[in-house]
């Protein structure tokens, strides 16, 4: 069955990983990127998607990073990070930002993983370890928040360990909010606890599978 | 009661007692009351309960507040950041005790303890170790978690304009916590840029009405600055 499985010759680099995120997203959608990573999806979206982004301190219609005379205190986005406003954006205080998120008003936000579980439980605010310092910011609202929640993340840990798992280790985000896992050796789809592959990349199928220790099958 | 127009930084937070819990505006440094805090820095308080969305930056501002040893407790978001040595050293040393809550969960416990809510069931931190210990419900098949409000003696909050009411308008994503925090103080002291005359600001455009604003204090050059 997974021989109908797309494949491309070499796994994704980051910028080719955003550009595919970037290239998923439906024309006219309203979206988050989170911090780090999933931001660089922004400098893949093209104008005829008319794409809005959202930023939780405040703002939709985020323009891209400011620089030089274009960084203003006073505007910046989620990762604290000076950007600029494009034409119709509109601010808004905290209350109004999270409530437009948990409300189900956002049709995408993209969010960083350590681990994503088979049933769609997300992991990526705490390692749990006992000395750590806690700090969740808006990644638990996030997470529930929009319409979809599509992770951007290395498939495997750098010891090795699949990341995405049949059940969390690390403590969890949010339960069953992942639709989607983007990784530079396949894109998953996720539901009713089955793992889906959309395509692969420098790996077949087969071989992913049996790597990641878990049944795949392909997208109906 | 009507607004109070001060002159100075030090009269606008005379009210702040020792125990009190205080709302800090501010998202990094955008909004960040920075003139504020260091006015309250200089006051003989103690045992203070700080909501800030961060735990400080830095050496200044709220980061100063807690190295000096006035600060109890933080209940905030994301206390841990590259620069936040002067909160991590505190809550390490059990000087300073952390309420973690999730981002949006934070702000509507605010907005909710200023339109006198008494509690709210959000989808926000269920299945996670931030609902330990809550009630949880489940509400047509989505598990939710009850959340209470969030109300304080005292708001710091930065804006860019007040008018000779009190009315405020603030600038760009420095608005951030600002006006829900107004909403939930028992005395909001406010620092604005500049202070118009009644009826220059178009009543359309009033984002935080005077009915919330106790007190203002004139700030013109801030140390993030909030140049119109």
């Amino acid at each position: 069955m997974t021989e109908s499985i797309r494949r491309a010759d070499a796994p994704l680099n980051k910028n080719d990983l955003a550009a595919l995120v970037a290239g998923d997203i439906r024309e006219g959608s309203f979206v988050n990127l989170g911090i780090g990573q999933p931001t660089t999806v922004s400098n893949y979206l093209s104008p005829q998607q008319r794409v809005t982004l959202h930023t939780e301190n405040g703002m939709l219609g985020m323009g891209p990073e400011a620089h030089g005379e274009d960084v203003d205190p006073d505007l910046i986005n989620a990762g604290k990070v000076p950007v600029t406003e494009l034409p119709g954006a509109a601010y808004f205080h905290h209350a109004d930002s999270f409530a437009m998120m948990r409300g189900g008003h956002l049709d995408v936000c993209v969010l960083g993983a350590f681990q994503v579980s088979v049933g769609g439980d997300l992991a990526n605010w705490s390692t749990g370890a006992p000395d750590a310092i806690p700090a969740v910011g808006g990644a638990m609202d996030l997470a529930i928040g929009a319409k979809e929640t599509w992770v951007m993340m290395t498939l495997f840990a750098k010891d090795g360990t699949c990341k995405l798992v049949d059940e969390l280790t690390f403590p969890a985000t949010g339960v069953n909010c992942v639709t989607r896992v983007y990784t530079p050796d396949a894109v998953f789809v996720l539901g009713d606890g089955q793992v889906a592959v959309r395509e692969t990349f420098g790996v077949d199928a087969d071989d992913l599978a049996q790597r990641m220790g878990m049944p795949l099958t392909a997208v109906a | 009661m009507s607004t109070t127009f001060v002159e100075s930084t030090a009269q606008a937070v005379e009210c702040v007692r020792d125990g009190d819990t205080v709302l800090i505006g501010g998202f990094g440094a955008a909004g960040q009351p920075v003139e504020l805090i260091e006015a309250l820095m200089a006051r003989d308080v103690s045992g203070l309960t700080v909501v800030n969305n961060n735990a400080g930056n830095g050496t200044t501002g709220l980061a100063a507040l807690i190295g000096a040893g006035k600060v109890a407790k933080m209940i905030c978001s994301f206390p841990r950041q590259h620069d936040s040595q002067i909160f991590d050293a505190a809550y390490r040393s059990g000087q300073v005790e952390l309420e973690l809550v999730p981002q949006g969960t934070l702000a509507e416990r605010i907005r909710a303890g200023g339109a006198g809510i008494g509690g709210f069931f959000t989808p926000t931190g269920y299945g996670t170790a931030l609902a330990e210990g809550k009630e949880t419900r489940v509400i047509d098949g989505r598990g939710y978690v009850l959340e209470a409000p969030l109300v304080a003696d005292v708001a710091l909050v930065k804006a860019l304009r007040a008018d000779e009411l009190g009315n405020l308008i603030y600038r760009k994503t420095a608005r951030n916590f600002g006006p829900i925090m107004c909403t939930a103080a028992a005395h909001a002291i406010v620092q604005v840029s500049e202070v118009v005359p009644v009826g220059s600001i178009d009543p359309e455009i009033v984002v935080t009405p005077y009915i919330y604003v106790d007190t203002v204090v004139t700030v013109p050059h801030p140390a993030t600055p909030a140049s119109a």
